[in-house]
């Protein structure tokens, strides 16, 4: 990499945060500190502003390098990852959008403590909802630090810590400081740019290949040295038994996780109504699909124009393959069109990482102030409103501080694949009870407690059990080997566990079920009636 | 927001400020389209959810309102669109991935050039999502958004009395 990348990718890069910062000064002016106003940006966006907040917020950097990397990488069986990461909106749309708008005020524990004991379902929700954002964040992070190891030539391991932690640093600003009104805007701006971006990529792509997408998958079926195999699936996930049930786990975790991503169900209480919220939907299906057929050309494109190998050579889990291709459509390394197009798809980058760094900082701190810290402590503040809002500021450092040390430890996984195991957790802990609240009857505050950490525990033990931790050349702990789990997606187990232990805890539960409750939660679900 | 001026005023419809297209233009009839059929619009206020005042708890206004016809109308027209459509796309979404990783050599049939079985699955899956939030989003606002408002109102109006 010449200087010149660097110095324009830096710029530019400069250039997004000042305009970041800029949108949280305006924004924390006027603040006035109330809850409301922190979780929920004042609730008055509209659909479309909220349906780019909700794209920002969900095409994060794992997707844009990522995927595009796994497809140049392993062909076809990186296109799953495109297929699930969409195929989930329909969850989101059709069963939980709209309700969660009507039912709850900030956070998943609001929608479900309506109808059960509080407390013990607070904590059990806002420790899961906890769990699967600090997961998610590593895997942001881990994306930072790699797009930095190229910039800067790849060995600077300083470099690429102060990375991790300039962009820890910088979300805790936005968010302690602007709140979800601050983070719903760079989410817009973030969005804007991320499509703005991929399409120019992907014209380009298309335009290298005279706009023919048969000749592209032949030249990367050829390039790959693996022929028509690379256009089907079975090259990443073909191999034994153990590998395709890895590929069946992460299949059903990507699908189901969106709806439990807390992140994603806080973005919904920004707009006014359950209309607005469906609305907003309908826009970030529109955009994330868009973006995500993109992507598989993009990733098939740097197999065909820079080939597999040289991508591996760069960065072994696929990271790189889109700053690689950039840099090739632009005239290639030296030339002035490759050196501003590569700056601009790693400013892009950044900026993506930045946006849902704050997105998910945002959910986490308002799970721990909301759902944790407000359950354990007495309820006899004064000024309860004011500390909440302060408890949540506090806890986006904390978490922001957790990330970076989680991000430092892990930065040589495959950032797709970490995005895999947040959705694992998130289906397993989090979908669960939020379906059996809003559509089953019977349901009781144990099954309720249950069914979050029959999820959340079988799901994390399965990980750090799984070759992923131990046990393997390429995993977090390469020297130790306890995996005792085959795969490396506990998906296929732990969400039937979490819906299991649901109805387990339900039907041996002593306490009848709230007939009143449910009433509640149904007519103001389907009709919004009281909602805020 | 008030939409009651009487017990025989006609249904006005307040529009929700983000909504632009209701179910006018759309070639359908708001009529033959609103809760309960022909009549809605006479059934769909006060009628429908019986109101008394005083006496009451909030609870036992949504039990009420729970187990009123227009509810009943509203929580069907939601289930009988959402989990047919949710178990259709969830199967052939699993059927895409099993397939995948059972029978990749059905895959892997070219169909012409280098587009194959398992290529085109793909681009099937992007499709048949594109399509169904089409038709949900379509669904909710012609057969339901209309009748959910007004149970909004009506039962916001009941329990107005009790928070205060």
């Amino acid at each position: 990499m010449t200087g010149d990348h660097q110095t324009l990718a830096l710029l530019l890069f400069s250039a997004f945060i000042a305009v970041t910062l800029g949108i949280t000064t305006w924004v924390s002016r006027n603040r006035h500190g109330s809850a409301e106003e922190f979780y929920a940006g004042g609730r008055l966006f509209s659909p479309m502003e909220n349906g780019f907040a909700i794209a920002g917020d969900y095409m994060s950097a794992a997707s844009f390098l990522g995927i595009s990397g796994l497809i140049a990488l392993f062909g076809y069986d990186g296109m799953l990852y495109s297929v699930g990461f969409l195929v989930a909106w329909l969850v989101v749309l059709l069963l939980v959008a709209e309700l969660v708008r009507n039912c709850g005020r900030f956070t998943l524990a609001d929608v479900v403590a309506a109808r059960m004991a509080e407390r013990p379902v607070r904590i059990a929700a806002g420790t899961s909802s906890v769990t699967v954002s600090v997961l998610y964040l590593v895997a942001q992070m881990v994306g930072a630090g790699s797009l930095v190891a190229l910039l800067l030539g790849g060995t600077s391991e300083a470099a690429r810590s102060w990375t991790v932690i300039g962009v820890g640093a910088l979300m805790v600003i936005y968010v302690s400081l602007g709140g979800m009104r601050a983070t719903t805007w760079i989410q817009i701006v973030k969005a804007v740019l991320l499509m703005a971006g991929t399409i120019a990529l992907t014209v380009l792509v298309l335009v290298r290949f005279h706009g023919d997408f048969d000749q592209l998958l032949a030249t990367a079926a050829e390039r790959s040295g693996h022929g028509r195999d690379f256009l089907a699936p079975g090259l990443r996930y073909g191999g034994d038994w153990t590998a395709r049930l890895d590929f069946i786990s992460l299949g059903i975790a990507l699908v189901l996780g969106t709806a439990g991503l807390p992140h994603i169900l806080s973005r919904f209480y920004t707009v006014p109504t359950a209309r607005a919220a469906r609305r907003s939907v309908v826009w970030s299906i529109g955009l994330i699909g868009s973006f995500y057929l993109m992507t598989i050309v993009l990733g098939f494109g740097a197999a065909a124009i820079i080939g597999p190998d040289a991508v591996r050579a760069s960065n072994a889990a696929g990271n790189t393959a889109v700053p690689l291709l950039a840099l090739d459509l632009g005239g290639g390394a030296g030339s002035t069109g490759g050196t501003v197009l590569f700056a601009i798809v790693a400013a892009v980058a950044f900026a993506t990482i930045l946006a849902v760094v704050a997105g998910i900082t945002l959910a986490s701190s308002a799970s721990v102030a909301h759902d944790l810290y407000a359950s354990l402590r007495r309820r006899d503040a004064h000024a309860k409103q004011y500390s909440e809002v302060t408890v949540a500021r506090l806890a986006a450092a904390g978490i922001g501080a957790a990330a970076i040390g989680l991000g430092l430890l892990a930065r040589d996984l495959n950032v797709a694949f970490l995005v895999g195991l947040a959705f694992a957790v998130a289906a397993s802990a989090n979908l669960p009870v939020l379906l059996y609240s809003l559509f089953w009857r019977n349901f009781t505050t144990r099954g309720a407690v249950w069914s979050v950490y029959g999820g959340l525990v079988p799901a994390v033990l399965l990980v750090v059990l799984s070759p992923v931790v131990s046990g393997g050349p390429d995993a977090l702990f390469p020297g130790v080997d306890f995996h005792v789990f085959p795969l490396q997606n506990p998906g296929v187990v732990s969400i039937p566990l979490g819906f299991l232990a649901g109805w387990v805890g339900t039907v041996t539960s002593a306490e009848p079920p709230d007939a009143a409750k449910h009433a509640e939660t149904e007519v103001r679900a389907l009709t919004g009636a009281g909602a805020v | 927001m008030e939409k009651h001026e009487g017990p025989g005023a006609p249904a006005v419809w307040i529009d929700d400020p983000w909504s632009d297209a209701l179910a006018a233009g759309w070639g359908e009839s708001a009529d033959a389209e609103a809760p309960g059929g022909a009549g809605a619009h006479a059934t769909a206020t006060p009628g429908a959810v019986p109101r008394q005042q005083g006496g009451r708890s909030a609870s036992d206004i949504y039990l009420e309102v729970q187990r009123s016809p227009a509810f009943q109308e509203v929580r069907s027209r939601y289930r009988r669109f959402v989990i047919p459509a949710a178990i259709a796309f969830l199967l052939w979404y699993l059927a895409y991935v099993v397939a995948a990783t059972a029978a990749p050599g059905l895959m892997a049939r070219p169909v012409s050039g280098a587009i194959n079985v398992a290529m085109l699955a793909g681009l099937g899956q992007f499709l048949s999502t594109f399509l169904l939030t089409w038709a949900y989003a379509r669904h909710a606002r012609l057969r339901r958004d209309r009748a959910a408002l007004e149970l909004r109102w009506d039962t916001q109006e009941m329990t107005r009395g009790m928070q205060r």
